[in-house]
């Protein structure tokens, strides 16, 4: 491995707290993915990119500043892609999965914030995140009250702060407002690098991401298959990654999994013994490296089908339709595609549970988990009704509320292992 | 076949050997610090074919002696059905938690639901606040069945209720009418769950708090006279347990 101590200290990272997080990360990989009794042929690449997240990915994401290219950074799957890309952009995820420097971050946010938002600070006052340094723009987006009124205090962290409003709810007038923000996003892309976001650009953007999203639907569906072809957390896996990795090669190597997976499939060959209990997951989004409640869950003799979540259908859900034939037509469209996310911010959001018993039949599950980050209101104030109108229909349910800490292991395998037998 | 089961819980361990349908054995002593050591004293002169381990300390025994395990839940609603037949619900609690399952009409586990972030509510608590009113947790409950009503414990959180409870005192509160309240309290939490639950009767109360008459009392005021308390309340999980080494 090379050395990129020179590229962290650069980018203004604190070399110490990187390192501890490192450590931690390589230490979580190890024992919950290298630990996994049989893995899919084809997740070396996913492997080799997670072990490369802070070194050769950073490189290259210098190396693209250095020729001029701009690095978009977003927490949201509300940024549309299509839009960096038109623009000659990269976009990034900023991943936020774990809890960092938590004493300096309750200094300036209050305690009770959800793990996802206080691990950006967390990342940021820790300085140990070298995608948010690279990033050129930081896209943060209006969603729930938590990551708003947080972004009133983020703003003055980051210098190249962008913030992006979104409706709460589906009328025609919001789906305008949406459109408003995008074209003020497009024209805050256009300012900051000087391209023209053109009709052929966005067609090319969209093309890129449709075929990202057509390589993950494709390993969606493979998930239907008994025994199962590949583990709940290598899929997750391949999900984070697609907010790392660069996006054509990122499809290439996905599309190359699932021809692998297809065969085994043919021979009846999985990665876990047949008839398992079957689980979707359903909730808040489970950033690199949150890896804590899958693991639960599949080493408690279960197996994760399905993932209803940001980092997962929800946020791949639906392509962008390119059969338009001028600029403001693809802009429609990106617009349609959007608004359809069901996102828990909005009011009402009755297409999700629509969406989570599709995938349940889609999947063969057995049962629901839902899963939401402790103090996090949008999620758990709908995991209330999900549970009900799920079990209505027979879906078993389980609701864990919980966050990044270690602490609850204990209790939260006491659940999980009861539902597990619960729909045995 | 002789089967044993083995509860290890936060505060205690049970064990119960099954012979032919009869319980031969049922023992329990105190976790304390080393509960490898517990286990070994609680078995050593005790013979079985089969064993299997339940609670919160399961995995201790799983890697330590190499028991099957099985959760605290499924030991619960299994030990629950066998003894009461006809059962669709048990309610434990603990000296750590406190859960509510529901069970179909064979005892199958449909939908539970665990309280135990941290000792609000449980048999910790009571003990808790049995000690800063001068009482043991044994004789708590008989002293506040003689309490008035009318005080309020707002606070769910040890050690906050400890600083109610200190200044309720202070008032000259009688210690019965405080002792009353902090039942009231841990009773509405639990009824709570069985309501959010919508749980079917008959409900069987176990866990340690069941041997608490007062905790009996109001629970039986709240939701009816359809409550089961058996005989040895805290040994529902390691009967259930036993019962499931012997299907293993
Ligand atoms: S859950 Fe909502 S706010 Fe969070 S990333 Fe997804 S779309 Fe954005
Ligand atoms: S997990 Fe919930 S509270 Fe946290 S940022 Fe997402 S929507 Fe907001």
């Amino acid at each position: 491995m090379s050395d990129y101590t020179k590229m962290w200290t650069d980018l203004g990272l604190d070399n110490d707290n990187h390192n501890a997080l490192l450590e931690a990360l390589g230490g979580a990989y190890q024992s919950i993915y290298m630990a996994q009794e049989k893995r899919a042929k084809g997740m070396e690449y996913f492997d080799f990119v997670m072990s490369e997240a802070h070194g050769l990915r950073i490189k290259e994401l210098c190396d693209e500043k250095e020729a001029g290219k701009k690095i978009i950074g977003s927490f949201c799957v509300f940024v549309p892609e299509e839009m960096v890309l038109a623009a000659g952009c990269t976009a990034v995820g900023l991943c936020s999965g774990a809890d960092f420097a938590q004493e300096e971050v309750e200094q300036v946010i209050p305690r009770n914030t959800c793990s996802l938002i206080k691990s950006f600070f967390g990342f940021k006052l820790g300085k140990v995140c070298p995608y948010m340094e690279v990033a050129d723009l930081i896209v943060g987006e209006n969603t729930c009250d938590g990551k708003k009124k947080s972004f009133e205090t983020f703003k003055d962290l980051v210098p190249n702060f962008y913030q992006m409003d979104l409706p709460q709810t589906k009328t025609p007038e919001s789906k305008q407002m949406l459109k408003q923000e995008f074209m003020k996003f497009i024209q805050q892309l256009e300012e900051m690098t000087g391209n023209k976001v053109t009709f052929e650009g966005l067609k090319q953007g969209i093309a890129s991401v449709n075929a990202k999203r057509k390589a993950l639907h494709r390993l969606s569906s493979l998930r239907a298959a008994n025994p199962s072809p590949v583990s709940g957390l290598d899929a997750l896996l391949i999900n984070q990654v697609s907010f790392l990795d660069n996006i054509d090669r990122f499809t290439e190597n996905v599309n190359a999994i699932c021809d692998h997976i297809e065969l085994d499939i043919k021979e009846n060959k999985g990665v876990k013994e047949a008839n398992l209990p079957r689980i979707v997951i359903s909730g808040c989004p489970m950033a690199v490296p949150n890896w804590k409640l899958p693991s639960v869950i599949e080493s408690s003799g279960a197996v994760i089908v399905g993932e209803e979540s940001c980092i997962g259908e929800r946020g791949l859900r639906n392509l962008t339709d390119d059969s338009a034939t001028t600029l403001d037509g693809l802009i429609d469209a990106i617009v349609d595609r959007y608004f359809q996310i069901d996102c828990a911010v909005f009011t009402p959001n009755n297409e999700r549970v629509d969406h989570i018993q599709e995938m349940v039949e889609k999947y063969n599950a057995d049962g629901v988990i839902h899963y939401g980050l402790q103090f996090c209101q949008p999620y758990i104030m709908e995991s209330f009704s999900v549970e009900k109108q799920l079990e209505k229909k027979g879906i078993p349910v389980l609701r864990i509320e919980t966050d990044y800490s270690q602490e609850d292991l204990g209790q939260l395998s006491t659940r999980v292992e009861a539902f597990v037998e619960m729909i045995k | 076949m002789k089967c044993a089961g083995i509860d290890i819980g936060s505060r205690s361990i049970e064990l119960v050997v099954i012979e032919n349908g009869q319980q031969i054995v049922s023992r329990q002593t105190e976790s304390g610090h080393n509960p490898v050591e517990r286990i070994k004293e609680l078995i050593s002169d005790v013979s079985f074919d089969k064993i299997m381990a339940t609670g919160y300390g399961r995995s201790i025994a799983e890697v330590t002696f190499d028991f099957s395990t099985v959760t605290e839940i499924k030991a619960y609603g299994v030990g629950a059905a066998s003894l009461y037949p006809g059962i669709r619900g048990v309610l434990d609690i603990g000296g750590q938690d406190t859960k509510v399952i529901s069970l179909n009409e064979k005892g199958k586990v449909l939908k539970f639901e665990m309280n135990d972030k941290c000792a609000a509510g449980t048999g910790k608590f009571l003990e808790m606040m049995a000690t800063s009113l001068g009482y043991t947790s044994e004789t708590i409950g008989e002293s506040a069945l003689l309490g008035n009503k009318g005080i309020e414990i707002n606070s769910m959180c040890a050690v906050f209720a400890e600083s109610e409870v200190t200044s309720l005192m202070a008032k000259g509160c009688h210690r019965n009418d405080i002792a009353l309240a902090i039942h009231q309290s841990v009773c509405k939490r639990a009824i709570g769950m069985i309501r959010r639950q919508n749980m079917n009767f008959p409900l069987m109360f176990a866990g340690g708090v069941a041997n608490n008459v007062c905790m009996v009392h109001l629970l039986k005021e709240a939701v009816g006279p359809d409550i089961i308390v058996p005989e040895s309340p805290q040994f529902v999980g390691a009967y259930g347990a036993a019962i499931l080494a012997g299907e293993n």
